[in-house]
C-alpha cells in the first residue's frame, strides 16, 4: 500500500513545549483519513508539518514521497485548507479564484467556477463580507481546484454552524468521489468525521493510539458487560483497550479477530464515538498494550 | 505571484504616486522662479560685494519651504518601512493569509522575493523621485545656505541626492524583518520607527564624519566664522568672543568643530563657547560707534592683528557626492543584510 504521508519519530518543538514528540506515523493513500484527538494531541502541528508550513525540530516526515514544501512542484500536489479558512479579507471572490489561477500550474478554472455557481457565490463579493460557511466553502474551492493528489484540511468546520458544516463535508465528499483523491481530515469531533472518513487515526499526546479503517475497526470492536473479572483472564487473543469495574460488574471494549462465545459476556457493538473515546481514556492500570491496529 | 503582490499593494501604490506627482509638479512650477530669483540676486550683488546680505535675505524669504521639502524627504524612508515594510508580512500573520498563500505552487522563498521586489523597487523609487526632484529645486537655497543647514551638515545632507533611496530601501527591509520577528503589525511600526530612527540619529554623530579623514585649518576671524563680541558684566567688564560653526570660503562645510586660538596657538574656547579677548569696546577699533558699512570688519581685523585664529575642523562642500556614493553604499550593504536574513528567516523560522 502506496503512503500519502510518513513520519519517523517526528517532532515540534516551540521554545521548550513540544507541540509534536516522537511522531510515527503512516497513512495510506486512497483514504478520506479522519485524524481525531483530543485539543493538544499534535493534530495541528502535524498536519502543519505535512503542509511545509513548520520545520520539523527532530525526525523526518515526507508528503508523496517528498519533503513537505521542498518545490513548487510538491506544494502542486497537495491542497491545503488551514483551519479557521484564512482568506484575503479585501479581494473579491472573482479575485481568489484569480490568485489560484496565477499561482498553480494545474489549476481547473472550470472545476472552480462550476463549484462557485453551484454555492451560489457572487464573484464581486468581498471574502471580508461572506458568512463563516461561505468562507471556508471558498477556501475548500481553491484547495480543490487546484487539483492536488492529497488534500488536507486542518479542522475546517470548526466554527461552522451544523448547516454549513454538513455541506462543506458533503462538497468534500462529493469532490473526493469526483477527482479520486486522498484526504487528511481533522477533528476533534467524532460526529464530523464519521460522515466523510473511511480511515481513522486517533492521535493522542503525540502518538498513535489507534489506525485502521472505519468498517474494520468496528467489526473488530466489542464491549463486554458482565460479572467482574480481572482483564488478565480474558482470551489472549482479546486486546483489552478499556476497562472499567464496579463492584460487581466489568466492562470491557476489545478488540479481537475471533467470534466471542462466552455466555458470560453481554456483547454489544461500539459505534465510532464510542470506539474512538475508548481509545482516547487515559491508559488503565492493568490494561494490556492494545495500541495499533494492524491494517 | 506578482499579480497578487500587485493587487495588496496598489492602493497605497497609487495613493504615493499622486502625492509624490503633487509634490514634483509643485517643485517643477515654482524651482525655475526660484532659480531666475537667486540668478538676478547675484547678478545685482556681485559688484558691490554684497552677496552675503543677499544670500542672507533670499535664504531666510524662502527658509519655510525649504525646510518643509527636506523634511518630506527625511520622512519619506521612515514612512516606508512604517507602511509598506512592517504591515507588509505582518499583515498576513495576523489575518492567518500566509497559509492560504504558502499552499499554492509557489514556495514560501519566490513569495518573499517578489514581495520585497516589487514594494522595495516601488520605495526606492519613491525616494529616488523624491530626492532628485528636492535636491533640483533647492540648489539655489542650498548655495545660500545658513551655516546650520549647509548642504553637508547632517540635517539637509540626508534630504538630497541618491541617499533617501538607500534610506528607503534599508527602512522598508528593516521594517519587513522586524515584522517578521515580532508579527504583530503595530508593535512592529513602533520598533521599525524606533530603531530607525535611532540609526539616522547614530549616522551622522558616529560614522559620517569619519567617511573620510576631515580637514582641519586655521582661519583668519571674519565676518562669516565671527559670531560677535560682547561685554560681560555692566561696564568696564572684559570682552568676549564667540566663533560660528562655519569656514570662511568654504560655504556648504560641514563643521566639525570650530575652536578660538589665541595668539600663542592654545585652544582657549572650545566649538559653542566664547573666550575674552584684549580688546576695548569704549575706544578703537571695537567700539560701537565705529561701527561703518562694514560692521565689525575693523574690529575682526584687530582681533586678528592681535594673533587670534580660528581652528576649524570640517568636510568641505566638493565630498558631498563621494559621501552621497559611500553612504547610499552603506545602507545598500545593511539592506542586503536584512534581505538576507529575512530569506533564511522565512525559509526556516517562520511559521
Amino acid at each position: 500500500m502506496t503512503s500519502v504521508l510518513q513520519a519517523q519519530a517526528l517532532g515540534k518543538r516551540y521554545g521548550k513545549r513540544w507541540a509534536l514528540s516522537d511522531c510515527t506515523i503512516d497513512i495510506p493513500a486512497g483514504h478520506v483519513v479522519g485524524l481525531v484527538g483530543p485539543n493538544g494531541a499534535g493534530k495541528t502541528t502535524l498536519l502543519k508539518l505535512a503542509g511545509g508550513q513548520l520545520q520539523p525540530t527532530t525526525g523526518g516526515i515526507t508528503v508523496l514521497g517528498e519533503r513537505p514544501g521542498s518545490t513548487p512542484a510538491q506544494l502542486a500536489r497537495v491542497g491545503f485548507v488551514a483551519q479557521d479558512t484564512p482568506l484575503y479579507a479585501a479581494l473579491t471572490v472573482a479575485e481568489h479564484l484569480r490568485l489560484g489561477a496565477r499561482l498553480n500550474p494545474r489549476w481547473d478554472a472550470a472545476l472552480a467556477r462550476e463549484r462557485i455557481t453551484q454555492l451560489g457565490l457572487d464573484l464581486a463579493h468581498r471574502a471580508g463580507k461572506l458568512s463563516g460557511g461561505q468562507r471556508a466553502q471558498l477556501a475548500l474551492t481553491l484547495g480543490l481546484a487546484k487539483r492536488p493528489e492529497l488534500l488536507i484540511t486542518d479542522e475546517p468546520v470548526a466554527s461552522l454552524d451544523p448547516l454549513a458544516r454538513r455541506d462543506f463535508l458533503q462538497g468534500l465528499t462529493e469532490a473526493v468521489i469526483t477527482h479520486e483523491l486522498s484526504v487528511v481530515l481533522s477533528s476533534h469531533l467524532v460526529s464530523d468525521l464519521e460522515k466523510v472518513s473511511d480511515y481513522l487515526i486517533v492521535l493522542v499526546d503525540s502518538r498513535v493510539r489507534m489506525a485502521g479503517k472505519v468498517d474494520r475497526l468496528l467489526a473488530t470492536h466489542h464491549r463486554l458487560t458482565g460479572p467482574r473479572r480481572d482483564p488478565d483472564r480474558l482470551p489472549t487473543d482479546q486486546h483489552v483497550v478499556f476497562a472499567s469495574h464496579t463492584d460487581r460488574q466489568s466492562t470491557f471494549v476489545v478488540r479481537t479477530e475471533a467470534p466471542i462465545h462466552d455466555p458470560a459476556w453481554t456483547v454489544s457493538r461500539l459505534s465510532l464515538e464510542d470506539l474512538v473515546l475508548a481509545y482516547m481514556e487515559k491508559p488503565a492500570e492493568n490494561r494490556r498494550a492494545a495500541v495499533e491496529v494492524q491494517r | 505571484m506578482i499579480w497578487l503582490t500587485w493587487r495588496q499593494f496598489r492602493g497605497s501604490a497609487v495613493m504615493t504616486a499622486a502625492v509624490l506627482a503633487i509634490l514634483t509638479v509643485v517643485l517643477a512650477l515654482t524651482g525655475p522662479d526660484l532659480a531666475s530669483q537667486y540668478a538676478a540676486g547675484i547678478a545685482d550683488c556681485t559688484p558691490d560685494n554684497t552677496c552675503d546680505q543677499f544670500f542672507d535675505r533670499f535664504f531666510d524669504g524662502n527658509q519655510l519651504p525649504f525646510l518643509a521639502v527636506s523634511l518630506v524627504v527625511l520622512a519619506l524612508p521612515a514612512l516606508v518601512g512604517l507602511f509598506w515594510g512592517a504591515p507588509l508580512i505582518t499583515r498576513e500573520l495576523e489575518a492567518g493569509t500566509h497559509l492560504l498563500v504558502w499552499n499554492q505552487s509557489v514556495t514560501r522563498g519566490r513569495w518573499l522575493a517578489v514581495k520585497l521586489g516589487l514594494t522595495g523597487l516601488a520605495a526606492i523609487a519613491a525616494a529616488c523621485v523624491c530626492g532628485l526632484a528636492v535636491t533640483w529645486w533647492s540648489d539655489p537655497l542650498d548655495k545660500s545656505a545658513f551655516p546650520d543647514l549647509a548642504q553637508m551638515a547632517p540635517p539637509v545632507f540626508g534630504a538630497r541626492g541618491i541617499v533617501p533611496m538607500g534610506y528607503a530601501a534599508f527602512a522598508f527591509v528593516l521594517g519587513v524583518a522586524v515584522g517578521m520577528l515580532v508579527r504583530r503589525t503595530l508593535p512592529a511600526m513602533a520598533l521599525t520607527l524606533a530603531a530607525f530612527a535611532a540609526i539616522q540619529i547614530a549616522m551622522p554623530m558616529l560614522v559620517r564624519p569619519h567617511l573620510m579623514p576631515p580637514v582641519t585649518s586655521t582661519f583668519e576671524i571674519g565676518n562669516v566664522n565671527g559670531r560677535g563680541i560682547h561685554v560681560q558684566g555692566q561696564g568696564g567688564g572684559p570682552v568676549y568672543l564667540s566663533l560660528r560653526a562655519a569656514v570662511p570660503g568654504n560655504a556648504g562645510a560641514w563643521v566639525l568643530s570650530s575652536d578660538l586660538l589665541d595668539p600663542s596657538g592654545r585652544t582657549i574656547a572650545g566649538t559653542g563657547e566664547e573666550a575674552p579677548v584684549p580688546v576695548s569696546v569704549t575706544s578703537g577699533p571695537c567700539a560701537p560707534q565705529e561701527a561703518g558699512p562694514h560692521g565689525l570688519d575693523a574690529c575682526w581685523a584687530e582681533i586678528n592683528r592681535l594673533g587670534y585664529r580660528q581652528q576649524a575642523t570640517y568636510q568641505p562642500l566638493d565630498r558631498f557626492w563621494p559621501f552621497q556614493w559611500i553612504e547610499t553604499g552603506i545602507y545598500a550593504l545593511l539592506t542586503l543584510g536584512l534581505t538576507w536574513l529575512s530569506f533564511w528567516w522565512v525559509r526556516r523560522r517562520l511559521s
